[in-house]
């Protein structure tokens, strides 16, 4: 069989763009750098066009290590999306910290990562993916240079994200010792319920705590505050919507259906961490003044949420999780695109500076208002559509599961109104308005409109999810 | 064309929801272009309405399968929600009436209302108003419905409530709001009990399913859910007891009054029991129950509307009356007499209603029919088209209520309810009276010197004389030698009820004996002597009528007592108990949240040490929780 490019259109595209977005930013002009990024938009635009024409076309390469299937195409949609999004609504961001070539390209490359994570289907392609996706991350985290906090996230995330990486290549390898494969696939035929041994209990734990890291799960979530406060506000976005999403594809794909023999033991303790999640998460976002640190803490109860889909491990638990995925995309993208664009007139994240935004700039504080209220699951908002997605595949099984995140989307919705409160009900310190650029407003309107609408109209992208799930276990 | 129309049947909601959105965001400054803006919008619904109306009414294939469009809404197992349009000769004639008269009463509203500074708002609150209305019409399931016909709530609010500095006008606006909301919780719960015994929203699904509802559960759960369903029309439409919000709807502008009375609003219960007619059909005793709330609020209305002495308050009295007829209609099972009805009503009620604002407005609000006199002069338009309105309204015929009426009182006789027959056929006598009463003492009489009256100008007479000349003729499509309305709209199968000439000649009989009373009082009488005599001899009657049975007092005596003492208790409970409970758990859950936060330290050890102690809890737990458990713990000792 002859090898199918056509498969990778997507990763070639990306890939080619993010070599020659380092090539152009290492040799143009300082004056034209600020091109690189409607260049970026533009490729991914184009990546995102081929992943959307591809939906129906499926296949496998290198004998099954890549498959792409529509559940991948999902999760590379969401990147994407999530990437042009970013890119563009963080533009001026972007000049203000002056680097560009090594951002646009190291950004690009993290989307390469999580494509590939998409579609890994055995544990080194899995790894390479999670790998690319992770150093870059750690060259953006750090890529403002002469801010003392950007190189410390950088420099913490390095030493953690190789920790996890170690226990998770560790959870890796004696997965493969006991089965002797390292295709997802084949293992989910080798481990069944009779055959768990000790050693794969312990790789599990490793599993589960190396992704349990990159999706910020606790206990494995302590880094996340510090390195989503100090890195720069996109690459916050990114790392909370992309870095997050991509890791519950290989999550879903590693637990769902490679270790689905074991979902007896797993399935309780996935419980337990969600549970744990959630409550930590929202508690500790209370007391916060930063808003990106209170973000940072409330992206750390949506892993919970989220996580929620993966306890009953079938097709309506994977499908909540790629549906709250992706309408994340637009709450998240929404609330930090106005975090940098009042940190760029603004220069601070204390929420205590936020006091009149609405007076300031409508536009900005209507948003942040929507997206969060979006992430606390109030109706017709999207969130509220997920999480009854999520909540209702455990409401059998594990009630008292469905029951806390109930409680716990009641406490966030504390900490969210206190940031509206103080935009809508403060006077500003000062009058005078907050401009948005053009590039900006639409990447506000699209995450606006796309939360309201998805919570209005949930039908299509609900059926999408099903089909995608339904080529999920079809391998 | 008209097929476009009919397939398109969701933009006559929509067009009016669409110019809501420009004129609040883009146009609210400008109330010219506002209101040019409205009214456009509502001719293209119209003419959108009109076109499906017509397909559907040359095809007699819709008369037993309706047009349903839906997409999903929502979905998830055994819970599915569409969207979607029922488009059938009921929904088609209500559309078609609906935008009609809103399309009416908005261009009279450019008369009426030119120069108040909430011009913009007002218009975009009517096109709300009337795509909220349009929208329930056109629904195909029950929560679609639930969903529209809970905006034409809140429309309502805003528009009674339109005049928000007087405190009157408020307070009407909470009356109305709070009174539908305690019925609407009664729909809320029948269309809750629906979904979970049928397990399906949807009007043609039910439509099939209900008549062998035995499948599904018992007559006694059937009743109940006929019982609740009914509770929220029994609100909207403003029956017994829940009536007391309608006549003080009335603090709004008059031509909002003349769109809740006529085309939106009240008649959405109506519509919405004749909508669920299969369900009410199964079980006698709920369509039993709609038939004797209808017949006594019929009479009940009738009674206070002959006491009244606003003009407005006798017309909203009259409209708790007439919708007393329609429910009565429907109660003995005659959708066709109770939407033909609701049809010709919708124009000589409007038509009154906005003829009384012209007087209002003529006479600088001075509301009491007692100072008013002699108008019909100065203002012949207004007047003579009322005059149509009030031969209309007491069933003289050709004029359109005579032929509605009529099915009605017929069609309660032929149900063989003799009792609730004569109910409403008193009630025609005392409509006949009480409202000439008004129109002989405002219109005719002598002139009084201190008011100095003038005829509105075009753009408010020009809809009172298109609605006079559907008053006079609209009912010419439901006459016994002409009954194109029965063979077009029925639940079931088309009535065929042999025209009964003593029933139609004792009803001309009644009517022209109030009016002719009404005469003799108010007219050849100069001084009024006989009509003041009449009330002083029968003072006790003629407190409690014109006091409106003190109902409104029992409610505040029942709030002030029985509610506010309920609610000193629950106060303490709420202090002492609640709050507690709140406050105590906040106070927890920041305390948590802040003593968690220590271990915070930003210290790259910490973490890592949390994250491998963590490995090690989660392995050790699951090898002892585990089934392979005693492999671990056990050494491998089987």
């Amino acid at each position: 069989m002859p090898f199918d490019y056509s498969l990778i259109t997507t990763e070639l595209i990306v890939a080619a763009l993010g070599l020659a977005v380092l090539v152009l930013g290492l040799i143009a002009p300082e004056n034209r750098q600020k091109g690189l990024g409607p260049i970026t938009v533009l490729g991914l635009a184009g990546a995102l066009a081929a992943a959307v024409l591809m939906w129906n076309v499926q296949g496998e390469l290198f004998g099954g290590m890549f498959v792409v299937d529509k559940f991948a195409y999902f999760f590379k949609v969401l990147f994407l999306s999530a990437a042009i999004l970013v890119t563009m609504g963080c533009t001026q961001y972007v000049s203000n910290m002056g680097v560009h070539g090594e951002y646009y390209s190291m950004m690009i490359f993290a989307v390469l990562g999580m494509c590939v994570m998409a579609s890994a289907a055995d544990f080194i392609t899995l790894y390479l993916g999670l790998e690319l996706m992770t150093i870059s991350f750690i060259i953006l985290a750090a890529v403002n240079r002469t801010d003392g906090r950007s190189v410390e996230a950088g420099m913490k995330y390095l030493i953690l994200a190789g920790l996890s990486s170690a226990a998770l290549l560790y959870g890796l390898s004696l997965v493969y010792g006991m089965t002797g494969t390292i295709m997802i696939y084949d293992t989910a035929q080798l481990i069944v319920a009779e055959n768990i041994s000790p050693v794969l209990i312990l790789g599990l734990a490793m599993l589960v705590a190396g992704l349990g890291f990159k999706v910020s799960v606790v206990p494995f979530h302590m880094w996340s505050p510090d390195i989503y406060q100090g890195a720069p506000t996109p690459v916050t976005a990114f790392l909370a919507v992309g870095s997050k999403a991509a890791s519950f594809a290989v999550l879903l794909r590693l637990f769902a259906a490679g270790l689905n023999g074991m979902a007896g033991t797993w399935a309780m303790l996935v419980a337990v961490l969600a549970a744990l999640t959630m409550v930590i998460g929202n508690l500790l976002a209370i007391p916060q003044t930063n808003i990106k640190r209170m973000l940072a803490y409330s992206s750390i109860a949506q892993a919970g949420y989220i996580l929620v889909g993966l306890v009953s491990a079938n097709e309506a638990g994977i499908k909540g999780v790629m549906f709250y995925s992706f309408l994340y995309v637009f709450a998240t993208m929404g609330a930090f695109v106005v975090v940098a664009a009042v940190y760029n007139k603004v220069k601070s994240d204390e929420i205590e500076d936020y006091a009149g935004l609405a007076q300031r700039a409508p536009l900005l504080a209507a948003v942040l208002t929507i997206s969060m209220l979006s992430m606390a699951g109030i109706p017709p908002l999207a969130g509220f559509v997920g999480k009854f997605y999520l909540f209702k595949t455990v409401i059998a099984d594990y009630f008292w599961l469905a029951l806390l995140g109930l409680i716990m989307s009641m406490i966030s919705v504390y900490y969210y109104l206190r940031v509206c409160l103080v935009m809508y009900r403060d006077e500003p310190k000062e009058n005078t308005p907050i401009e948005i650029p053009g590039n900006i407003a639409v990447v506000l309107m699209v995450a606006m409109l796309g939360t309201i609408i998805l919570g209005i109209y949930p039908g299509p992208l609900s059926e999408l999810t099903n089909t995608a799930a339904e080529t999920f276990f079809l391998h | 064309m008209i097929e476009f129309a009919m397939h398109h049947a969701w933009l006559v909601p929509l067009l009016p929801a669409v110019a809501f959105v420009i004129i609040v965001f883009l146009t609210r400054p400008w109330p010219r272009l506002s209101s040019a803006v409205s009214i456009a919008f509502m001719l293209a619904s119209f003419v959108t309405a009109a076109l499906a109306a017509y397909g559907v009414f040359t095809d007699p294939h819709f008369k037993h399968h309706p047009l349903i469009y839906t997409v999903r809404w929502f979905g998830m197992q055994g819970l599915n929600i569409d969207v979607g349009i029922y488009l059938d000769p009921s929904s088609a004639m209500m559309i078609f009436m609906v935008s009609l008269v809103a399309l009416l009463v908005q261009i009279y509203s450019t008369g009426y209302m030119k120069g108040d500074p909430g011009y913009s708002v007002f218009f975009s609150y009517l096109s709300l108003f009337a795509a909220s209305m349009l929208g329930m019409v056109l629904s195909s399931n029950l929560l679609q419905m639930f969903v529209f016909w809970e905006l034409v709530g809140l429309c309502s609010y805003l528009l009674i409530g339109f005049y928000s500095f007087k405190i009157s006008a408020r307070e009407a606006a909470k009356k109305a709001f709070i009174t539908t909301r305690v019925a609407d919780f009664g729909l809320l719960l029948g269309i809750l009990a629906v979904q979970i015994i049928f397990g399906t929203l949807n009007f043609d699904e039910l439509t099939q399913m209900a008549p062998n509802f035995e499948n599904y559960t018992t007559a006694g759960m059937m009743t109940l859910i006929a019982v609740l369903l009914f509770i929220g029309p029994v609100g909207k439409s403003g029956q017994f007891p829940l009536h007391v919000w309608l006549p003080d709807a009335m603090e709004g502008p008059t031509p909002v009054s003349a769109l809740i009375h006529a085309a939106t609003m009240v008649v959405a219960g109506v519509y919405l029991v004749g909508r669920n007619m299969f369900l009410f059909a199964e079980v006698e005793s709920a369509l039993y129950l709609v038939a004797v709330t209808g017949a006594f609020t019929a009479f009940f209305a009738a009674t206070i509307a002959v006491t009244q002495r606003e003009i407005k308050r006798i017309l909203a009295y009259s409209t708790v009356s007439q919708l007393g007829y329609m429910m009565l209609a429907l109660g003995v099972g005659s959708l066709t007499a109770s939407f033909f009805h609701l049809w010709t009503h919708a124009f000589f009620k409007a038509l009154m209603f906005l003829a009384a604002g012209s007087v209002l407005h003529a006479l600088h609000h001075k509301a009491d029919v007692w100072e008013m006199g002699g108008l019909i002069k100065k203002m012949p338009i207004t007047g003579w088209t009322f005059v149509i309105g009030g031969l209309a309204i007491a069933g003289i015929p050709p004029f359109a209520g005579f032929w509605s009426k009529d099915e009605i009182l017929l069609a309660a006789y032929q149900s063989g309810h003799y009792f609730l027959f004569l109910l409403a056929s008193i009630t025609a006598f005392l409509t006949a009276f009480y409202m000439w009463r008004m129109i002989f003492l405002a219109f005719f009489g002598e002139e009084k010197p201190e008011n100095h009256p003038h005829e509105s100008p075009a753009n408010m007479t020009v809809p009172l004389v298109v609605l006079a000349v559907l008053a006079a003729v609209g009912g010419l499509i439901g006459t016994p030698s002409t009954p194109l309305w029965q063979q077009w709209i029925y639940y079931g199968h088309p009535h065929h009820i042999e025209p009964n000439v003593i029933i139609m000649l004792s009803s001309i009989a009644l009517a022209a004996a109030g009016i002719g009373l009404a005469y003799l009082l108010y007219v050849r009488d100069k001084e009024k002597t006989n009509a003041k005599d009449l009330a002083r001899r029968f003072q006790p009657v003629y407190k409690l009528l014109y006091n409106k049975y003190y109902i409104d007092e029992m409610y505040q005596w029942f709030t002030r007592v029985v509610v506010d003492g309920s609610a000193r208790i629950t106060y303490l409970f709420d202090i002492y108990v609640v709050d507690g409970i709140v406050n105590g758990s906040a106070a927890i859950t920041k305390g948590l949240g802040s003593v968690m936060r220590y271990f915070q330290t930003g210290k790259v050890q910490t973490y890592a040490l949390v994250f491998y102690m963590a490995v090690l809890v989660i392995t050790v737990v699951l090898a002892f929780t585990d089934a392979s458990s005693s492999v671990l713990v056990m050494g491998g000792a089987e």
